[in-house]
């Protein structure tokens, strides 16, 4: 017997060791051949408070959280039994349990640690007559003191996944290999030890007439779990990147660390500075002096590293940075994702932006994308930003590993070697005309490095003539401007022409009704324009990467094959919608909203609702977490 | 071949490689004590046996900032308060490069304070002149961090209520490993002074006293300076940090009260570098980062090979 999809959530305190058990567990499922997705979910606190992850395992590809889930491992939160933090925080060991049963489904099962979690709160939160109305499956189990007895009580997460495989009938192979990985001595033999007494415990003491199974299937090829910030950090690697610096914010840190922990060996550098006014600086600095040099921030820290952005703009330095969105204004929600901070990235910054923006959709697009965005910088002399969220960075997916086999793009584009710099154009005090319009192609005209024979130029954030000084005369302003702003329609070009794959579509292309959406969002609305295509409706969907420049001919092309289209996105004010109408002139009053930014991502059944409500026209909201936005007339 | 072959390029150099044809002259106003900035380092930089190919100086924002528009190396004119993130970061990409950062006490020790304190405890291999006018230039004669207490402007028109920073002890604090003050009225010493800087291999901090005479008309920089070295009344070991500390007090406290003391404040020639620092814990290449990209025989490490702990 095998389920459809498994989603299974692990539960607990922040700091109980969730995450590495998740993620081992996630590595499991996936060996034994499944495509899986996971979601973390946690509160801005370094320990306690409650938190979980969740793993949703299927035959078939899996690209968002699903609706709800079917499987709680409930640990209790061990932080909150420390009195100083029950006194500050209240009793919270429940909560792994009592915050999680809005979501769980029908007939789903729960297991919960009864060490932890006391009989009469479990008494208070009526688990009995709820789980007989939704006809839940309950395993009270004492996990600590199992752990306690071969171990150490943090084994119990061990526990948990012994009991887990067991109530699945899973094979433990998978799971003791991975832990073989991770771990040596007597940590690896408790463990092991506490695995299969979990394991033989539901399999002589209980009877359990569930129907949940894990799902069975087979990869044909080896596959890789990562997240976004793993495949941004190897897309950067891959780039030729070896210089970062920056300033510690979540979740801009995940990629942060990447870099710094793998520079070392293949000689890059990777400096952790005062604030990221610097930190984005730096990163000018070193690619000035010939470095493929990268930075990045979180809202609050990209918001200072405007300065910096401006500058690479006017002196024509090739950077990439990376803007990891969390929810805003301000320090707003530091461990949620949002989708609020596109109109920041597109604008910030004083004059005419001349900057490239790409917002990936998923793990690959993360890697492509910002491979694509050092190539562009440093072909093209322009800063590039790859904007994404607090989902895509801690989200994993199994990725076939030949995916990652993309040949090494060490070189630094427009950059001239001595060589072509004795033939390039100088002017007569032999000075390189670094910055001529003359004979810019596409808006490129070529750079030299310092130290190189014959470059010599000065760099200025000042507007400037060919050869670098301050400029303010009107003629030059006029050719400087435009030859910089000439960049993003050759970019545009190049876009199209190569890589219009950056954009998505899907469902049926001749719908009459289109889904439109940017970024993370992509894979809960590929997958409710599935079911609701399934479900007889006619939907087609697009998924948008690049944002600056706008790929123009392939959104209208998609906005004129469908009547009316709704636009799906985490934040409150409809930016990328606006960004549509902005940048296409038309289309207002096609164009309706649906709306999430409280701190969730979305699921694929709040983007059905929405669909349908939209459509049937009712008048009512579709959840009470998301909200519709009328079109409006052009 | 290196990809750089103006870095280390000997040969006999003119002074005038460091000045730009014709355009542009310098818009400094007559009297400014930029200019004698500006003249040290290029009498300064051929006597060292610096080509300027391969310097590069990259500076901040004020009349001070335009230094690089009339010396003609290598430059970056970057933003206000930002000369030393951008100029760290290229010494790190290019070691061998010579790097020289500058810019005005507004610029530097206002604006740009947290960066200073940053680039001189990491003692970064560099040198960095701040052009010290007491005031605000370029936007027309504000109150700056080395003010006088009671100096009056239009922004502080009752007189600063603030003690003015002291950035000889400052940078000391912080941990810069050459200090030194010299003054625009004072060529040969500061020339020396420069070559000094450029030669120590670690922050080396020059707080260059620059009169303005535009906006600053008061500044007590016009008066009879002392060299501390060549009077025997200022004995002190400029190797010891104590007695360092001591004379840079000495000299901040005079300074506005019409005595004028320059020279050699503080010299550590053991300390090591930033870059030595770094490359001493494993987290330097051996060579330029940025020599890299021009050898085709270099070995790129791909991410691929990372992908074993994520299967
Ligand atoms: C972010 C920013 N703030 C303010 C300014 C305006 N500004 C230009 S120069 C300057 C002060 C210059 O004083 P100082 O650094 O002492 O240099 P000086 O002109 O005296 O050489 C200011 C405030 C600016 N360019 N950028
Ligand atoms: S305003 Fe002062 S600092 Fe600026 S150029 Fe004139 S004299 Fe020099």
């Amino acid at each position: 017997m095998s389920s459809d999809e498994l989603i299974w959530r692990i539960a607990g305190g922040s700091g109980d060791g969730i995450d590495s058990t998740s993620q081992n567990f996630a590595k499991a499922l996936m060996r034994s051949g499944l495509d899986v997705f996971t979601h973390r979910h946690y509160p801005s606190r370094i320990r306690g408070g409650h938190t979980y992850v969740e793993i949703r395992a299927a035959d078939h590809e899996v690209q968002s959280r699903g609706d709800g889930y079917n499987f709680l491992l409930a640990l209790g939160d061990s932080f909150a039994r420390n009195p100083q933090e029950e006194a500050y925080y209240g009793n919270e060991e429940i909560k792994p349990l009592s915050e999680n049963l809005d979501d769980l489904r029908e007939g789903g099962i729960i297991v919960y640690d009864e060490g932890l979690i006391s009989e009469e709160d479990v008494a208070d939160i009526e688990l009995e007559a709820r789980a007989e109305e939704n006809d839940w499956h309950v395993f009270p189990l004492d996990l600590r003191s199992l752990a306690r007895e071969y171990g150490r009580e943090v084994m119990r997460n061990t526990a948990g996944v012994g009991v887990t495989a067991a109530l699945l009938e899973m094979d433990l192979d998978h799971i003791e290999d991975l832990m073989e990985d991770a771990m040596s001595g007597d940590v690896l033999e408790a463990n092991l030890e506490i695995l299969h007494e979990a394991y033989d415990t539901i399999n002589e003491e209980y009877d359990f007439d569930h129907e949940l199974r894990a799902p069975e299937g087979s990869h044909d090829t080896e596959q890789a779990l990562l997240s976004g910030s793993n495949a941004i950090a190897y897309g950067a690697i891959d780039a030729g990147c070896r210089f970062i610096a920056g300033y510690p914010m979540t979740p801009w840190t995940d990629v942060f660390t990447i870099l710094s922990q793998n520079f070392p060996d293949m000689g890059g550098v990777s400096e952790q500075v005062e604030d990221e006014i610097a930190a984005a600086a730096l990163a000018v600095g070193a690619s000035h002096a010939g470095a493929k040099a990268m930075s990045g921030s979180s809202g609050g820290g990209f918001a200072l590293m405007s300065e910096p952005l401006g500058l690479a703009e006017m002196t024509e330095t090739p950077i990439v940075l990376v803007e990891s969105m969390r929810a805003g204004p301000s320090t707003g929600m530091p461990t949620k994702p949002e989708q609020g901070d596109l109109e920041h990235v597109l604008y910030t910054s004083q004059g005419d932006s001349s900057r490239v923006v790409f917002a990936p959709g998923n793990v690959e697009e993360a890697y492509d994308q910002t491979r694509l965005a050092f190539k562009i910088a440093w072909d093209y002399q322009i800063p590039a930003i790859v904007i994404y969220d607090q989902k895509l960075s801690g989200e994993n997916t199994n990725v076939d590993v030949e995916f990652f086999d993309r040949e090494p793009q060490p070189d630094l584009g427009s950059t001239l070697t001595e060589d072509e710099l004795r033939e390039a154009a100088h002017d007569a005090s032999g000075k390189f005309r670094r910055f001529n319009y003359d004979d810019a192609e596409n808006g490129v005209s070529p750079r030299s490095l310092p130290g190189q024979k014959g470059g010599r130029f000065l760099a200025t954030g000042n507007e400037h003539s060919p050869v670098g000084h301050i400029s303010e005369d009107p003629d030059n302003r006029v050719f400087q401007m435009e030859r910089r702003l000439e960049k993003l329609e050759h970019i545009r070009e190049e876009l199209e022409a190569e890589h219009a794959s950056n954009q998505t579509t899907f469902g049926d292309e001749n719908a009459e009704y289109g889904v439109i959406t940017w970024g993370s969002s992509q894979g809960a609305v590929r997958e409710a324009v599935e079911r609701l295509n399934e479900n007889g409706h006619s939907v087609a969907g697009l998924g948008v990467s690049d944002m600056m420049p706008f790929p123009e001919t392939e959104v209208t092309e998609f906005l004129e094959r469908v009547d009316e289209a709704m636009v799906v996105e985490m934040n409150a004010t409809a930016q990328f919608r606006g960004l549509i109408q902005k940048e296409l002139g038309r289309f207002g009053d096609e164009m309706t909203s649906l709306l999430k930014y409280n701190g969730e991502p979305f699921e694929p059944a709040e983007i059905v609702e929405g669909y349908e409500v939209n459509l049937a026209e009712e008048d009512r909201q579709p959840t009470a977490q998301v909200r519709i936005e009328p079109a409006t007339g052009d | 071949m290196s990809a750089f072959n103006a870095i280390g390029e000997e040969r006999e150099i003119d002074r005038d490689e460091f000045t730009p044809g014709v355009e542009p002259q310098p818009t400094w106003c007559p009297g400014c004590g930029d200019f004698g900035v500006l003249k040290a380092l290029k009498q300064a930089l051929p006597e060292v046996g610096k080509t300027p190919e391969e310097v590069l100086t990259v500076t901040g924002i004020g009349c001070s900032g335009k230094l690089n528009s009339y010396l003609d190396t290598y430059g970056f004119h970057t933003i206000h308060g930002r000369s030393l993130p951008v100029a760290r970061a290229a010494k790190l990409a290019n070691t061998d490069l010579e790097v020289i950062a500058a810019g005005g006490d507004g610029d530097g020790y206002g604006i740009g304070g947290n960066h200073f304190i940053h680039s001189a405890r990491e003692n970064h291999d560099m040198t960095y002149i701040v052009f010290n006018n007491e005031i605000f230039g370029l936007t027309k004669g504000q109150t700056s961090p080395t003010s006088p207490k009671g100096h009056k402007s239009k922004t502080q028109p009752s007189g600063s209520a603030k003690t003015p920073l002291r950035p000889l002890s400052l940078s000391l604090n912080a941990g810069a490993s050459y200090i030194a003050r010299t003054a625009a009225v004072n060529p040969n010493q500061a020339k020396e002074i420069i070559k000094e800087a450029i030669e120590h291999d670690g922050f080396a901090h020059i707080d260059f006293l620059t009169q303005c005479p535009t906006w600053n008309k008061d500044a007590r920089q016009y008066v009879p300076y002392i060299d501390v070295q060549e009077s025997d009344d200022y004995d002190f070991d400029v190797t010891d940090r104590r007695e360092a500390a001591e004379m840079m007090h000495e000299t901040e406290d005079v300074l506005n009260e019409g005595t004028v003391l320059t020279g050699r404040y503080y010299v550590d020639e053991d300390r090591p570098s930033y870059q030595q620092e770094k490359a001493a814990v494993g987290e330097m290449p051996d060579e330029p980062l940025a020599e890299r990209y021009f050898d085709d025989d270099a070995e790129w490490e791909r991410s691929y090979d990372l992908l074993d702990r994520h299967t």
